[in-house]
């Protein structure tokens, strides 16, 4: 069977969900093979958790010219791993870099791109099939790769990671970097504080405050705590300085598709939709009940937020018990 | 420093956008188009650069007819000069062939210091195209800026990711993506307007740019869409008017779904 090759996602060597999803996923395709990018030290904390979700194989590449630069030498890695392997499929997260990688990737191979895949199948005779939503969510999109190696970018929570234990027998790759690709170098990197909250685009739940809140968040955050969530924000939250732009959702911030979302004083303009509007089940408080996105809910509230979620967030905590 | 945005002409978000039926590609015909919002920040931060320097700013774009209606947006704004690139075997072209139009048209431009785009467009949103331009012409690339000074044949980007805020120092010839933190885009000024009519535009073909027709457009995709379904309408839910127990209902619904 042929390789798949499978870039990893991961944060000092803690392999994040969605490499445990594209691992899930390439099982249908082929052999995972994993790509492991990242200081020489951190993969023995990955190592376990890759060979859990079926990684045969595991490439690690740790040469300081690809972990210390932008997205262009991991796209020559890829390149070469391509070449090597004449893997059936290149699955890669759909971060930022990862379609980026991607982008590169699919130039410099002459290969067929699809981003922001909600699911991927093997294609009838061979060949892989993948499904998009677009415009906002309105479409559903199916598509094939005609050209070259397919390279996929996967949207976080496609899939459901099923365990399937591979060997990840580990294999250390040379691999030459090009001064080009070097152009772009990154001199200073600045922690967020972390906040103890899930991440935006891989929670399983996502409660969003807007112009609702007037600026105070400390109910949504409380409501996102008790459902152990992650907190998302409207582009007017976020214009009027109330919270980060990295935590707003929509078109021109992240888009979302968890099981559960909440949107807490959002009116929901197009633009917001389009970051939202793939999630399983919507919820919505808001005090007007003209509120376009009470259009796309399984359950609304028209009522004030401050007295809403302080009520649902007690009676979430006292469930729990 | 001579600086080329790229820009494109997209269905309104607020239009209802569609396919066309016949070979599954988006219709840019029957709905209302303009200058994709998320490319002013780049118009924006072009002018701002030259005007802090000195240079020339040109605007380019790639599609049909209406298509120059982007270009005189961004001239109108400011940007020097406009080329528009439109010939009927670009349609259905996809990131991959696009690239390259662009790649070459820059080149017939005339080497810039810099390439300014937005973050991604407001239809395709597939965000690739930056990064497809970039290895095209063999520059590096930093996406996603929120600030962007240039000085000695380098580019300072700052960007802020979700887990770090970054520096990154780009040297040039570079691509720059801004995202709409970066400014705020100007609204064209009457003399602007005026102005931009005496403005230079030159429309190229894919001849004038030495690509071979069967490198772009719908056949040489390397994708093909096999069916495009719109969604059903979500059923709206239920809605409650909080009377002193909205809370309380919406936990008792959250428990009904299994989310608590």
């Amino acid at each position: 069977m042929a390789e798949v090759l499978v870039l990893v996602d991961h944060s000092n060597g803690t392999v994040r969900k969605t490499t445990s999803e594209l691992l899930t996923l390439a099982r249908r395709l082929g052999e995972p093979s994993a790509v492991f990018v990242g200081e020489a030290g951190e993969y023995a904390a990955a190592a376990e958790a890759l060979g859990r979700y079926g990684a045969q194989k595991v490439y690690r590449v740790e040469s300081p010219d690809v972990t210390g630069h932008l997205v262009a030498p991991q796209a020559e890695v890829l390149a070469q791993l391509v070449e090597k392997a004449s893997p059936a499929a290149v699955l890669v997260p759909s971060s930022t870099a990862g379609k980026e990688i991607a982008a590169r990737l699919a130039i410099k191979t002459g290969s067929g791109l699809v981003t922001d895949a909600v699911d991927v199948q093997a294609g009838e005779g061979g060949g892989v099939s993948t499904t998009q939503s677009v415009f906002a969510g309105s479409y559903t999109v199916t598509a094939t790769v005609t050209h070259g190696t397919p390279i996929v970018t996967v949207k976080p929570n496609s899939v459901t990671p099923e365990e399937a234990p591979g060997a990840a027998a580990d294999e250390v790759v040379d691999v030459t970097i090009s001064e080009a690709a070097k152009g772009a170098r990154i001199t200073e990197s600045k922690p967020k504080e972390a906040s103890g909250r899930p991440e935006l685009t891989e929670a399983a739940i996502v409660v969003s405050g807007g112009r609702g809140t007037a600026g105070d968040f400390s109910p949504v955050e409380a409501f996102a705590d008790s459902l152990g969530a992650a907190v998302g924000a409207s582009r007017a939250a976020v214009d009027a300085g109330w919270y980060p732009h990295t935590s707003q959702v929509g078109q021109t911030g992240k888009q979302v598709s968890p099981q559960l979302y909440v949107a807490c004083g959002i009116s929901g303009a197009i633009q917001h939709r389009a970051g939202m509007q793939t999630s399983k089940t919507i919820v919505a408080v808001n005090k007007d009940e003209e509120a376009p996105i009470f259009e796309l809910v399984d359950f609304g509230v028209v009522g004030d937020l401050f007295t809403v979620l302080p009520q649902a967030t007690e009676a979430v905590n006292a469930a729990k018990g | 420093m001579n600086i080329v945005v790229c820009v494109k002409h997209v269905p309104d978000a607020q239009s209802d956008r569609t396919f066309n039926e016949s070979d599954s590609t988006t219709d840019r015909e029957g709905v209302d188009g303009l200058l994709s919002e998320l490319d002013e920040y780049a118009v924006e931060a072009a002018l701002k650069l030259v005007e802090e320097g000195e240079g020339e700013v040109t605007v380019l774009t790639i599609g049909p007819a209406q298509a120059a209606d982007a270009v005189k947006k961004a001239l109108q704004m400011g940007a020097d000069k406009g080329v528009h690139v439109s010939d009927e075997a670009i349609h259905g072209s996809d990131a991959v062939a696009t690239s390259l139009v662009l790649a070459e048209a820059i080149r017939k431009i005339g080497s810039p210091d810099l390439v300014l785009t937005g973050m991604a467009s407001t239809d395709g949103t597939m965000g690739v195209v930056p990064a497809m331009l970039a290895e095209r012409l063999g520059v590096p690339q930093v996406t996603y800026a929120s600030e962007l000074t240039v000085s000695d044949g380098t580019a300072t980007i700052r960007r802020d990711g979700d887990t770090a805020s970054e520096t990154i120092v780009a040297t040039l010839p570079a691509l720059v993506s801004v995202t709409d933190q970066i400014n705020e885009p100007r609204y064209p000024s009457f003399k602007g307007i005026m102005a931009a009519k005496k403005k230079p535009v030159e429309t190229w073909s894919l001849a004038d740019l030495g690509v071979d027709a069967s490198q772009v457009g719908l056949d040489a995709a390397w994708t093909k869409v096999e069916s495009f379904t719109k969604r059903p309408p979500r059923q709206q839910g239920q809605i409650v008017t909080d009377e002193g127990d909205g809370g309380t209902r919406l936990a008792e619904f959250l428990s009904a779904q299994k989310f608590i």
